[in-house]
């Protein structure tokens, strides 16, 4: 699909001022070198299997299957993970190959704070300072997250600016790697950003669909009917797709923040209601006005509240193989309470977007669906609950 | 030869209005001025000129009023900085054309670097506006290739990081512009970070002029609609 490196179908590229271009240069060489490298690539499966916990379960939903008279609904249980998402297979990936670089900072941006957790963990494993930017909307709805950053040694930065979210935390982290770009890698967290980020991310992602291809097949003896993800940047979704996309009849759904519904102006469905533009260094869809300017987005879920998406992404959508579909605040909310009551599993709201869609569509399959259960839903329990009406204390 | 005076400007903030009132007062001791199209997320900007976009955004500016704005403004030398998105989501064929329709003596668009750089280049000659180009202290071995074919003026960062006021200018730009004359005579004009006469001083010892920006927008944010007074003082004092 690459015609040009780092463009997805005309999708992706390198938009950023001229003072993160040496760093990209270097990063981008630095990747293809090691990704090569044998010593590199068993550090970084040593680290997956003995720290992360990988491979991650793919867990037959019996119950759920009963229940909807359909599909045989088969989650991929990136929950899992250590530090409970799959956040992690990315992190390890870029803070090895940071440190292999001579890099000795880490900075990332982080909307529900899974992936600023992840960061962190990285850090103190690798003995490399980190720096965290979260915009203060998602600290107060991701509280426990942002806690658990610190306890790991990282500094946290509130970010003030624009809509207080994920988008912002970006701004403010490609700000700071402007500043101080000799001694710090920006660890991005989803498949989205300059070229080599959405190569990068989607190829340290591909263990989710790598493993749950063979599971599946080994399981059943066929390739699933559908792979469905939820998609905010969409490293989970790129990750999950990456093995079956050359599967042409294994249908590849990408569940997008629906928010208050597509009808409304609170919704962060950038596939589904966005244009091309060019922000964040990449040229893909945005939710945006006629003159380019960015929308405010709205999602229950901090990790899907951002208005772009990643250039695979929009690649993929635009060929087709690909389907991307809202989901609204409340049906993933219904999904959130549904598994935890039906499989006991409470899923992160961000993937409850996912586990709604399969509900809703399950009858319509015959055969094997699998739902990326990109996280654990522990973070969102009290957010959940403020929701329903009901305080409680941590 | 004199040095030469780019002063910037964010349109919009606090009026259309004010603008072209400021502009007024600008022109009388700039050779270049720049008017930075409002964007949602300006990332190369520092604290000063972001709330500047977030003002002029808030008053309802578009590209639109920038470009009927620009009809009714003499001043030979005005360059529009803004970032890509607006320019792509626009139309880079309609945007290059209002360009020329308003005069506009060239463009600036801080995150379309080298290797992105021909979809803009195609619109830009068509319609005769430089597309500016941008030199950083990290640039390094691309500065040779950056400056080769640089039309207008080369923009030259002076430090690490975003726009803003900064207490001291650190890199050795000395050394980058040796590089840049070797392969070009286009002007060199340093900017971010420049506030008082003292750096501005400094970098027109290096470089055929300076930028100053967030030095006027801040006092834009401070004085509001009263600014003018204030800006002629600065520029009086800076030049």
């Amino acid at each position: 699909m690459n015609v040009k490196k780092g463009k997805f179908n005309g999708f992706g590229g390198q938009y950023v001022p001229e003072t993160l271009m040496n760093a990209l240069i270097e990063l981008e060489r630095a990747y293809e070198f090691h990704r090569q490298d044998n010593s590199f690539n068993e550090e970084l499966t040593a680290l997956l299997k003995n720290y992360a916990g990988r491979p991650s379960l793919l867990y037959f939903a019996e119950n759920m299957t009963k229940d909807l008279c359909g599909a045989k609904i088969y989650l991929k249980r990136e929950d899992m993970n250590h530090t409970g998402s799959h956040k992690i297979n990315n992190v390890l990936g870029q803070a090895l190959l940071a440190k292999r670089m001579g890099k000795t900072r880490l900075i990332a941006e982080t909307g529900a704070g899974q992936h600023g957790v992840a960061t962190a963990t990285a850090a103190s494993l690798l003995k490399m300072e980190c720096e965290v930017f979260m915009g203060e909307e998602d600290i107060s709805r991701q509280a426990l997250n942002v806690y658990r950053m610190k306890l790991l040694g990282a500094k946290v930065h509130t970010v003030t600016s624009g809509t207080r979210t994920l988008k912002d935390a970006v701004n403010e982290t490609l700000r700071e790697w402007t500043r101080r770009v000799h001694d710090t890698h920006y660890l991005l967290g989803s498949a989205v950003g300059p070229h080599p980020f959405p190569t990068m991310v989607r190829d340290f992602q591909s263990v989710i669909s790598e493993e749950a291809r063979e599971q599946i097949l080994a399981e059943t003896g066929e390739l699933p009917k559908a792979v469905i993800a939820c998609v905010g940047g969409g490293s989970n979704a790129i990750g999950a797709f990456r093995h079956f996309i050359d599967d042409k009849d294994v249908e590849l759904i990408g569940c997008e923040a629906g928010g208050k519904g597509i009808d409304t102006e609170q919704h962060a469905s950038t596939v589904t209601t966005g244009t091309v533009g060019v922000f964040h260094g990449m040229k893909t869809l945005f939710c945006q006005d006629e003159y380019g300017q960015i929308a405010p987005v709205h999602s229950i879920s901090a990790g899907l509240d951002y208005p772009g998406v990643g250039p695979e992404h929009a690649a993929l959508h635009a060929s087709g193989r690909a389907k991307y579909v809202p989901v609204t605040d409340d049906e993933a909310v219904a999904a959130f309470e549904y598994l935890s009551r039906m499989e006991g599993i409470i899923p992160a709201i961000e993937s409850a977007h996912a586990v709604a869609y399969a509900m809703k569509y399950a009858k319509d399959y015959k055969g094997a669906i699998i739902v990326c259960l990109s996280g654990r839903g522990d973070k969102d329990v009290s957010s959940i609950a403020r929701h329903k009406g009901e305080t409680i204390y941590e | 030869m004199n040095k030469q005076f780019v002063s910037f400007v964010t349109a919009g903030d606090p009026s259309m209005e004010k603008t072209k009132e400021f502009i007024d007062v600008l022109a009388e001791y700039s050779d270049i001025i720049e008017i930075g199209i409002p964007f949602s997320d300006p990332v190369a900007e520092g604290p000063v000129i972001e709330m500047a976009n977030v003002r002029a955004l808030s008053a309802g500016v578009t590209t639109d009023d920038v470009f009927s704005m620009l009809e009714e403004v003499s001043f030979p030398k005005m360059v529009i900085l803004t970032y890509f998105n607006p320019v792509f989501v626009y139309g880079l064929d309609r945007f290059f054309a209002e360009c020329k329709r308003t005069k506009v003596y060239a463009v600036i668009i801080p995150d379309v670097p080298y290797e992105e750089r021909d979809e803009v280049l195609v619109h830009s000659k068509r319609y005769g506006v430089h597309f500016i180009t941008m030199i950083a202290p990290t640039s390094a071995e691309r500065v040779k290739m950056l400056a080769k074919d640089a039309a207008g003026f080369i923009y030259l960062v002076s430090s690490m990081g975003v726009t803003g006021i900064r207490s001291e200018l650190s890199v050795d730009l000395t050394k980058i512009v040796e590089q840049i004359r070797e392969v070009t005579d286009t002007p060199i004009m340093i900017g971010f970070g420049i506030s008082d006469r003292k750096q501005a001083d400094m970098m027109r010892g290096i470089a055929d002029g300076v930028i100053v920006g967030s030095a006027i927008v801040g006092i834009i944010a401070e004085h509001g609609n009263d600014s003018a007074p204030k800006i002629r003082q600065f520029l009086k004092e800076i030049n």
